[in-house]
């Protein structure tokens, strides 16, 4: 309990890092003045419509995936399995794509509305077939047509972006991931969808953590697998279609967060989650003050900013943790 | 009911094989069809060939025109025997790393010989647009090889073991890829299209040079991997069981990976990051044939150069511009994989 109460202060404490860090140079006076006297001078608006805004877009967008991350693996039982697995975000990226290629170029808005669409079409086809194929809905079937699924929406999507180099051209970047340039209002539109999702991942933490143990273990422990399954996918869903409409594909948080989680504090679904959650907020908050500061006043996309901080990390706690059998 | 199981054992040699009894009669179905859209695919394009001459041009007889043979011998060919090699190389490889490391969800890409060999090949076509095409193979296959020994030797803690590798492979592919959409994403918009039709995988425009630079990575690797697949049986049931088994566990799969890297490495060096075959050509092997690996690696093999054969020529046929194969080994491959995993349940 200690520890999550130290992750958050961490985390409040890079909010705060976060709101005076970036192109310009903002004091924490300004920002504080910002908040409570605000006199529509061009620092307090950067504060109250840029730097806010992003920084609890990251926050929220950051603990949505690794929380769907780690039910993902849960569920298949494969330290290779994250939300893209059942194709959210190549679904995603398939209809942002296609939407460009057909209207032309498109506010933010419009993006994460076929965003938000083409997560949950891909991710409920991945369910229905593995649920039809033999065996019906095994770790193994969901792993392998996920893979194939996400295969197969991935080859359409580079023919479009090769066959036009327009297309390219106006979505690489939304294509890299990235938080900066949302509004609040953004965040606003898909809040419920992340809050449904992390209600749903919290009850569902025990029946995951059984699940874990196998199936066989799970149902002889009174588990409804069957239920369980639907379930933690519709948490995924909306964690994660969210979480790619507001901020475009971003792959690594919800492979490698709850990889870390699990090396700190066990198998225990009940802690792994809010830990998760807590961590992946911090990560991408990191990441994307990084993505303003490193190269100012050129900014990077957070989604290829954070395996260049994270991945490292991460080896180092393989080597550490991951003892030899 | 008639045996299940074929045994093979050479005298005088100290290999046996143990294979399911459906296996030949695939591999024959599949070389027919490979065989099938060779010939096709040799008659295709701005200049149609009927397939009759086809025939009797690669068979050296006389033909109609005696403009055929430089077609077919010279232009064409080449580029077809690259797609069929570079797709056995990957499925054979991607059959491997699976075995290795007992994971559906692994591919060659997973001890980084995709991600390296784009990185250097991006690097040189974003960063360098005016370097010599010519030595863009040798930058993929150094890439390649140099990120997988990485991963290998920054996963060894006093022994290898696949979930070590897995992870730190899963690691390290996020930072290599991330660097690679770095220039993606900020690179000249025309040298990134060109990227992106390497990051594809594509054989356009390949000379017999590559094809006679290629086949000895792949036939003497494929052998080999041949030769080491009852090892692969046995490290498949787990570390703890093959060692009782008497297996030299770190050395064979030391060996194994190699050829893995091997196969995947040349084969990306020549066609670009061709991604699905690897992945789901093991898939479909095992649907068809099951899962012991001598008969699998074969079957996996013929499967992956036949996608890609296939591949390429819809690629030259559906659309007014050429579409990497890489592209259309995915949009053909994966439904019918899916098709496969359904249709099994009958059984």
């Amino acid at each position: 309990m200690s520890g999550l109460i130290a992750s958050l202060l961490v985390l409040i404490i890079c909010l705060i890092i976060s709101t005076i860090s970036g192109t310009a140079d903002i004091s924490l006076n300004q920002v504080y003045a910002a908040l409570t006297a605000y006199d529509g001078s061009r620092e307090h608006l950067i504060v109250r419509t840029v730097r806010i805004p992003r920084s609890l877009i990251a926050i929220m967008v950051g603990a949505a995936l690794a929380v769907a991350g780690a039910l993902m693996q849960g569920l298949t039982r494969n330290p290779l399995a994250s939300p893209s697995i059942l194709g959210v975000n190549a679904g995603a990226a398939f209809a942002v794509v296609i939407a460009t290629f057909i209207f032309g170029n498109n506010s933010l808005y419009v993006y994460a509305g076929f965003a938000f669409a083409g997560a949950g079409l891909s991710a409920i086809t991945v369910y229905t077939i593995s649920s039809i194929s033999r065996g019906g809905l095994t770790p193994l079937n969901l792993t392998i047509a996920g893979a194939a699924i996400t295969a197969f929406i991935s080859a359409i999507t580079s023919a479009i972006l090769i066959l036009s180099q327009k297309t390219l051209d106006e979505i690489r970047f939304w294509l890299a991931g990235s938080v900066a340039g949302r509004e609040i209002n953004l965040l606003i539109q898909v809040l419920p969808y992340f809050a449904l999702g992390l209600i749903l991942a919290f009850a569902l933490s025990r029946q995951i953590t059984l699940l874990s143990l196998g199936e066989d273990v799970a149902k002889g422990l009174g588990v409804k697998t069957a239920r369980i399954k639907i379930l933690s996918a519709l948490s995924i869903i909306l964690l994660a279609g969210g979480s790619v409409a507001v901020a475009g594909p971003i792959g690594f948080i919800g492979l490698i967060i709850p990889h870390i989680v699990r090396f700190l504090v066990g198998l225990d679904y009940r802690w792994i989650l809010p830990y998760a959650a807590v961590f992946g907020a911090i990560l991408l908050l990191v990441a994307d003050i990084l993505a303003r500061i490193v190269l100012k006043p050129i900014e990077l996309p957070v989604g290829l900013v954070m395996p260049l901080i994270g991945a490292p990390f991460f080896i180092y706690l393989i080597k550490l943790k991951v003892n030899k059998k | 009911m008639t045996k299940q199981w074929l045994i093979i054992r050479l005298k005088g040699f100290p290999v046996s094989f143990y294979i399911n009894r459906q296996v030949p009669g695939i591999l024959l179905a599949i070389a027919l069809l490979t065989l099938a859209g060779i010939v096709i695919s040799l008659g295709y394009g701005e200049y149609q060939i009927p397939p009759l001459e086809v025939i009797k041009t690669l068979l050296g007889l006389e033909t109609t025109n005696p403009d055929y043979p430089f077609i077919i011998n010279t232009l064409r060919l080449p580029r077809i025997l690259v797609a069929f090699l570079v797709g056995t190389g990957l499925a054979i490889a991607g059959t491997i790393i699976q075995g290795i490391t007992r994971n559906p969800l692994a591919a060659p890409g997973i001890i980084g010989v995709n991600a390296g060999a784009s990185l250097s090949a991006v690097s040189l076509l974003v960063l360098f647009p005016n370097a010599p095409i010519s030595i863009l193979p040798f930058a993929a296959m150094v890439g390649a090889l140099l990120v997988s020994l990485l991963i290998y030797f920054l996963a060894w803690d006093g022994g290898s073991s696949p979930i070590r590798l897995i992870l730190v492979g899963v690691g390290f592919n996020l930072i290599v890829n991330a660097i690679t959409n770095l220039m993606v994403t900020f690179g000249d918009i025309n040298n990134v299209s060109q990227a992106l039709v390497w990051l594809a995988g594509s054989v356009y425009g390949r000379n017999t040079e590559q094809v006679l630079a290629l086949l000895p990575w792949i036939g003497i690797f494929g052998i080999l991997a041949l030769l080491l697949a009852g090892e692969l049986n046995t490290l498949n049931l787990g570390d703890d069981t093959a060692r009782c088994l008497g297996s030299k566990v770190e050395w064979q799969r030391g060996l194994l990976l190699l050829t893995s890297v091997a196969l995947a490495g040349a084969s990306v060096a020549t066609a670009g990051a061709v991604g699905f075959v690897g992945l789901m050509a093991p898939h479909l092997g095992r649907q068809l044939v099951g899962s012991s690996h001598q008969g699998l690696l074969p079957v996996a093999g013929a499967c992956g150069g036949m996608l890609v054969v296939w591949a390429d020529l819809l690629g030259r046929l559906l659309f007014a511009i050429e579409l990497p194969c890489g592209i259309i080994t995915a949009a053909i491959g994966a439904p019918y994989f899916l098709y496969l995993l359904i249709q099994n349940r009958a059984q």
